[in-house]
């Protein structure tokens, strides 16, 4: 800034400055089509040997886990995918709400509040590796109820989830104006009901989208449901059992490198970016809902 | 405002009893929430901790530096030494930020600043949509399709400067290398959305100011949008090498799994996370074994908390945590 200021006599338009410019713009512009050339090659890839992949038995059996003749389908993956993330959002979403809750209504700048913000952040970079190893040291190894379960997968992807619930949902409710709170606090609403009553409902859209995203983030891990779902067949709807998934059904075929295995892998691969796609549109759509201002 | 006009239709009498009841509740939701906030910060001590005592045994068993610097990993004889992973960690983590960074701070530049208006949101959409690609998909990818395609470049390229130092040799189809780049990829969201967000702190002042006295688009970068930002673009930077030295699944696939140092970039290896991901299962019977992985996590976890921990400074110093809408680097 003070820089561009006392350089005040910056020198004509010579050639070479041209000749930088509009080379460094290229250059701009090539790498980010660059970035973008692994992305067109992978939705790609997918569509072609996943849709290959596709049929109406692929959606409606469970694997067979025959070494030899058909595999069988997804059915259990899918289904169980969906379980374990419900399960997770319903430990991530309450808890990571009542934590926004607080920092906003109650720890506002407060050194305590600023800690926890602190340690949220830096709990979103711990790699989920670690939050699975967790899990299975606490609850698996413990033999809490049994060894591998869908519910303790689902501890361990909540892990994952509450920062970004937490986060994104603190950023629209610290945007609820003051003048709404004070405006149901001079009416002699008490403050647990104006949160309830006011803050919730006003920010409502934004807390779905956030919400959302973390779920779109969760249903796409591998690692933590290795150490503490386990592969497995079959379905049940029973959480205290073993349960399959989606990332561990494509895991668990790639490993398997026969063909007929891996053409599956990218059925399901693309199953399950379908599946977080569509959540991630349905949380941007209801982000356009949301009307507080940023 | 709903609430209001349910709390003016009741009578004064209801109405008083309900604040009184409201007065009671007060505290109890105060004190709730409060301990909701602090039960984050008991979890990630206590996870520190168990990890720490479950660890302990891979400690003892081969001491501190040589669990940490020991070069022979062979769980059958009962050898944890840790440097072959941490060494695959490290390498393919630098290659990823060796290639991924440019390529997102390019992007991140490219929209923020010389992008034609109209074509700055898809551009943003279509670079967070690597965010939405699953680790595993990435792996699936990587093994199949990236990893054999690109394999004859490689010993070109392998054949052609194998006068330089990790050259030369053989060129395995998974290797460093192929992981480091898929790395890139993976990270090239997280670090693009946070420089994104850094730049958009960036003042249009400072941008106009230099653009007043004749500086070209370039010039006004260089001068005043990228000294303001570099900081943030740091902090974006490490959170993209936090990601890298944590990620799993992909890597477990194209990194080949032999627990080596590697002669060259093009050769297989292991990385910490992988070694977790592979080994957990043979391991369940043997308790020193396990230690060691849980000890590999824990090394992993000290690591990537430092690294976030310096990150979220930066970054946080650029106020990106103030702006609206869903933080960056959380989506997807």
């Amino acid at each position: 800034m003070s820089v561009s200021v006392t350089r005040a006599a910056i020198p004509p338009l010579t050639r070479r400055r041209r000749v930088t410019d509009n080379a460094m713009r290229g250059l701009a512009l090539a790498l980010t089509l660059l970035a973008l050339v692994p992305l067109v090659l992978i939705l790609y890839y997918l569509l072609k040997k996943g849709l290959s992949a596709f049929s109406v038995d692929f959606f409606t059996t469970d694997p067979t886990g025959r070494f030899l003749g058909d595999p069988g389908g997804i059915r259990s993956a899918i289904l169980g995918t969906i379980e374990i993330v419900v399960i997770a959002s319903a430990f991530a979403i309450p808890i990571g709400l009542g934590v926004a809750l607080w920092l906003v209504e109650y720890g506002k700048d407060g050194r305590f509040a600023n800690l926890v913000r602190y340690f949220i952040d830096v709990m979103t970079g711990v790699p989920s590796v670690v939050f699975g190893l967790f899990v299975y040291i606490v609850l698996v190894v413990t033999q809490v109820a049994g060894t591998f379960a869908a519910w303790k997968g689902a501890v361990a992807l909540s892990l994952l989830m509450l920062p970004i619930v937490t986060r994104s949902a603190e950023v629209v409710l610290s945007l609820v104006p003051d003048s709404l709170r004070e405006a149901a606090l001079a009416l002699g609403a008490p403050r647990w009901r104006v949160i309830l009553r006011i803050v919730i409902p006003t920010a409502l859209p934004g807390i779905v989208t956030g919400s959302l995203l973390a779920v779109a983030r969760a249903a796409g891990e591998t690692a933590p449901l290795l150490f503490s779902v386990a592969f497995v067949n079959g379905w049940s709807l029973d959480p205290s059992l073993r349960m399959n998934s989606l990332p561990l059904q494509i895991f668990n075929d790639v490993g398997q490198a026969q063909d007929r295995l891996v053409t599956r892998a990218w059925g399901a691969a693309l199953t399950l970016v379908l599946m977080i796609l569509i959540l991630t549109l349905i949380a941007r759509v209801v982000q356009r809902r949301s009307r507080l201002a940023p | 405002m709903s609430a209001s006009g349910t709390l003016t239709t009741e009578t004064p009498a209801a109405l008083l009893r309900d604040r009184s009841r409201g007065r009671r509740l007060d505290p109890a939701v105060e004190w709730g929430l409060a301990g909701l906030a602090a039960f984050i910060l008991v979890l990630i001590a206590f996870f520190f901790v168990r990890l720490l005592i479950e660890a302990w045994p891979a400690f003892q068993h081969e001491g501190l530096l040589q669990f940490v610097f020991g070069a022979d990993w062979v769980p059958s004889q009962g050898q944890f030494g840790a440097l072959p992973l941490l060494f695959g960690t490290l390498v393919t983590s630098a290659v990823a930020l060796l290639i991924g960074v440019p390529v997102a701070i390019a992007t991140a530049l490219y929209i923020t600043e010389l992008a034609p208006t109209r074509a700055r949101q898809p551009l943003t959409v279509l670079v967070e949509l690597l965010a939405a690609v699953p680790s595993v998909v990435y792996g699936l990818w990587g093994i199949f399709f990236l990893a054999p395609k690109l394999q004859p470049a490689e010993q070109w390229f392998s054949d052609t400067f194998s006068f330089l130092p990790w050259m030369g040799g053989v060129v395995s189809i998974p290797n460093y290398f192929i992981a480091g780049l898929i790395l890139a990829v993976m990270i090239l969201p997280i670090v693009s959305a946070i420089s994104r967000e850094v730049l958009a702190t960036v003042p249009t002042d400072h941008r106009e100011a230099a653009l007043a006295l004749g500086a070209t688009r370039w010039e006004a970068i260089r001068i005043s949008v990228l000294p303001y930002a570099r900081p943030g673009i740091a902090g974006a930077s490490m959170l993209g090498l936090g990601r890298a030295l944590g990620e799993t699944i992909a890597v477990t696939i194209v990194i080949g799994n032999a627990a080596d140092i590697g002669k060259t970039i093009f050769s297989q290896g292991y990385s910490l996370a992988a070694v977790i991901a592979n080994e957990f299962g043979e391991a369940a019977s043997d308790p020193t074994h396990r230690a060691s992985l849980i000890a590999a996590g824990l090394l992993l976890f000290v690591f990537t908390l430092i690294v976030n921990a310096i990150a979220r400074y930066f970054v946080n110093r650029a106020q990106v945590g103030r702006r609206a809408g869903v933080p960056a680097g959380m989506a997807g």
